[in-house]
């Protein structure tokens, strides 16, 4: 099992600027962890301080247990792929991918013959004597990963790796990444703002917001049980409607909203009158004639904006009293009702699939 | 070319292709080939010339293979103008380094404003200062004698030391520019990623920045060298009798021993020297003429 990361109050300024705010975390030893967040909150610095370029301001490092303060990135036993993958063009493929070897004072016989192994572990066996500038993006990303798992790290760090290359280029190595991962074992912390990457590669996710970690979690949780309204609005799509708590039953609320009671679960400490917002996503969401009666579950009068037929699914957008915009996306699974715009409705959900989280701001 | 007739049309075109050309026969071909053509005659009198005595022969250029000192000095024009252009490119390379990788935008102009100033000074007076610098009762003797390092001034100027020195000091932007211009243009990120795989900067100075930077290398050693082995006035001002350069002994051909024929030769050897050296280096570092261009 390889070796875990923790990292201890971590907090990184550049002058008055705090680009990293007082982090907590442990990564486990062979876990696949992500940050995510949007460019500027933080996630890059944060991956720099693992690798060594930088010792945080204040706070520890520890990989496997160690303090890393005052170690560079040439001495911790992490090896980082660039957003840009920085190969080095002048240099073959074998030889960029035995550098680290070659720095380890290995024979010459030898790296060419662990530069081969790993070739073979990429799936471009043979390869070793082109040139860099002959390969395609796609190759040049696995030489990146090749060469960074030649140094045999504890813990691989990936900066956005996947950010220049086509949309089926990057779902293809997705499932490639993990596959190395599992099959290596080594602790994979990936850097992306790119949620899809994060929740379909990851065991656990780290959603950072200007410089602090909104919230750590597995995947679903994520999605599912966000922990703050900047969670909940970044990660997938999400319909915010405003208020104040009306009522608290256990692990349920009941949010007075400009549209009237709505109802859902609980996310937060809330007490009643407190400003908080209800959070239910456009899948989650139904749609049902104006002139139904409403049922026990959350039931919102609107009027539809405009619809966007993309085959399996259907998106509608809707207003509701008090001009607040809802999307809906409904699946061409049972066949889909005719709606135009100006059609008057009811959208419909579960209160469980509802959130209510204190309406604080983002950050 | 078509490029140029699209963009500036025929009148433009013509005038910008017939100056080029007026400057490259006239201003640079043929009064090369003129002095080819001394080269291989022999001097004579104004009445002989024409006769029957002016003829083409090797003469002038058996002279530096027949004279012992002005082999001397020639050998040492090459190896001291290698050792200058060695020592030059150890002295920039540090330099153009930090200036394109560490430092700041603002931090690099301040610190090229600070390179470029002296050049602001003529180079004769430049070449003065170092004279009055390296003086037995100067400056650096002064002082090196007061903090009690050496004993008694040292003759800076006596040998060929001097001479180097002032070149080194002389001919620093035209290495430092080619470097700095190569090393800028290397993604940090490789230093970075060489960083993290272990290397020390020694190594990725070695395996990464160098490679990366060998046109700039090549282009900065040849002009230095070419300039250095053609310079006249650094040895003239910073050398002694005992260190003479080529130069100077060419020079004295044309104008104190008014051989134009020899010294036309010797001139010749000299350029040629030059071009060989260039290949040399181009061959050396694996570089091709448009490399160098770029």
């Amino acid at each position: 099992m390889s070796q875990g990361v923790e990292l201890r109050g971590v907090t990184m300024r550049f002058g008055d600027f705090a680009a990293v705010k007082g982090v907590e975390l442990d990564i486990e030893g062979g876990e696949f962890f992500s940050f995510l967040g949007p460019s500027g909150c933080g996630k890059t610095t944060l991956l720099r301080l693992i690798a060594g370029f930088n010792d945080p301001t204040e706070g520890q490092v520890l990989i496997g247990g160690k303090d890393m303060r005052g170690i560079g990135p040439n001495g911790r036993p992490t090896a980082m792929i660039f957003q840009n993958l920085a190969l080095f063009p002048l240099m073959k493929v074998w030889e960029n991918i035995a550098f680290g070897l070659e720095v380890r004072g290995v024979s010459k016989a030898e790296r060419r013959k662990r530069a081969e192994a790993l070739l073979e572990l990429i799936a471009l066996p043979g390869q070793g004597d082109k040139q860099v500038s002959e390969l395609s993006g796609g190759q040049k990303q696995r030489v990146a990963i090749a060469r960074a798992l030649a140094v045999e790290p504890q813990v691989l760090l990936l900066d956005e790796p996947l950010s220049a290359l086509d949309l089926k280029l990057r779902q293809h190595m997705r499932q490639e990444l993990r596959e190395i991962q599992r099959r290596t074992g080594v602790t994979f912390i990936y850097i992306t703002h790119d949620q899809g990457e994060a929740l379909t590669m990851s065991d656990r996710v780290g959603v950072m917001s200007a410089g602090r970690l909104q919230q750590v979690a597995d995947p679903q949780t994520i999605y599912e049980q966000p922990a703050t309204p900047f969670v909940a609005g970044f990660v997938g799509e999400n319909n915010r409607l405003l208020g104040r708590i009306g009522r608290v039953e256990g692990g349920a609320a009941v949010l007075d909203s400009a549209i009237g009671p709505l109802r859902g679960r609980l996310g937060g400490d809330l007490a009643v009158g407190a400003p908080a917002a209800l959070f239910v996503r456009p899948e989650r969401l139904g749609v049902q004639p104006a002139s139904g009666t409403p049922g026990q579950g959350g039931h919102i009068p609107a009027t539809i904006v405009s619809r966007a037929y993309e085959g399996a699914f259907l998106h509608l957008t809707a207003e509701a009293a008090g001009g607040t915009v809802l999307t809906v996306h409904l699946a061409n699974s049972a066949g889909l009702p005719d709606l135009q715009p100006g059609a008057a409705v009811a959208l419909i959900y579960r209160p469980e699939d509802a959130i209510i989280l204190p309406a604080e701001a983002a950050a | 070319m078509t490029a140029l007739y699209r963009r500036y049309g025929p009148g433009l075109t013509g005038l910008i292709l017939a100056l080029t050309g007026f400057w490259i026969i006239f201003l640079v071909t043929l009064p090369q080939l003129d002095m080819v053509d001394y080269s291989f005659r022999p001097n004579l009198s104004m009445s002989e010339r024409g006769g029957p005595n002016d003829v083409y022969t090797l003469q002038n250029y058996a002279t530096l293979a027949d004279n012992a000192i002005h082999r001397a000095i020639f050998l040492k024009t090459i190896w001291a103008s290698a050792l200058v252009t060695l020592t030059t490119l150890i002295v920039c390379y540090p330099i153009a380094y930090h200036l394109a990788q560490g430092t700041t935008r603002r931090q690099a102009a301040l610190l090229m404003l600070l390179l470029l100033i002296p050049f602001w000074i003529n180079e004769i007076l430049r070449t003065f200062a170092w004279w009055i610098l390296l003086a037995y009762a100067g400056p650096l003797n002064n002082m090196l004698v007061a903090l009690g390092l050496i004993e008694r001034p040292i003759r800076f100027l006596s040998g060929d030391g001097g001479v180097i020195v002032g070149m080194v000091y002389a001919y620093i932007l035209f290495m430092v520019m080619p470097i700095y211009n190569a090393i800028e243009s290397l993604d940090r990120n490789q230093i970075e990623a060489a960083r993290d795989l272990g290397a020390s900067p020694w190594r990725i100075h070695w395996r990464v920045v160098i490679p990366h930077a060998k046109p700039g290398i090549a282009v900065g050693c040849i002009m230095t060298f070419m300039l250095a082995a053609g310079s006249y006035a650094v040895p003239a001002l910073l050398g002694s009798p005992g260190s003479r350069w080529f130069t100077q002994i060419i020079y004295s051909w044309f104008f104190e021993g008014g051989n134009w024929n020899q010294g036309s030769a010797y001139a010749f050897i000299l350029l040629l020297l030059c071009i060989g050296f260039i290949f040399g280096v181009m061959r050396l570092a694996r570089i091709g003429l448009a490399d160098i261009a770029k």
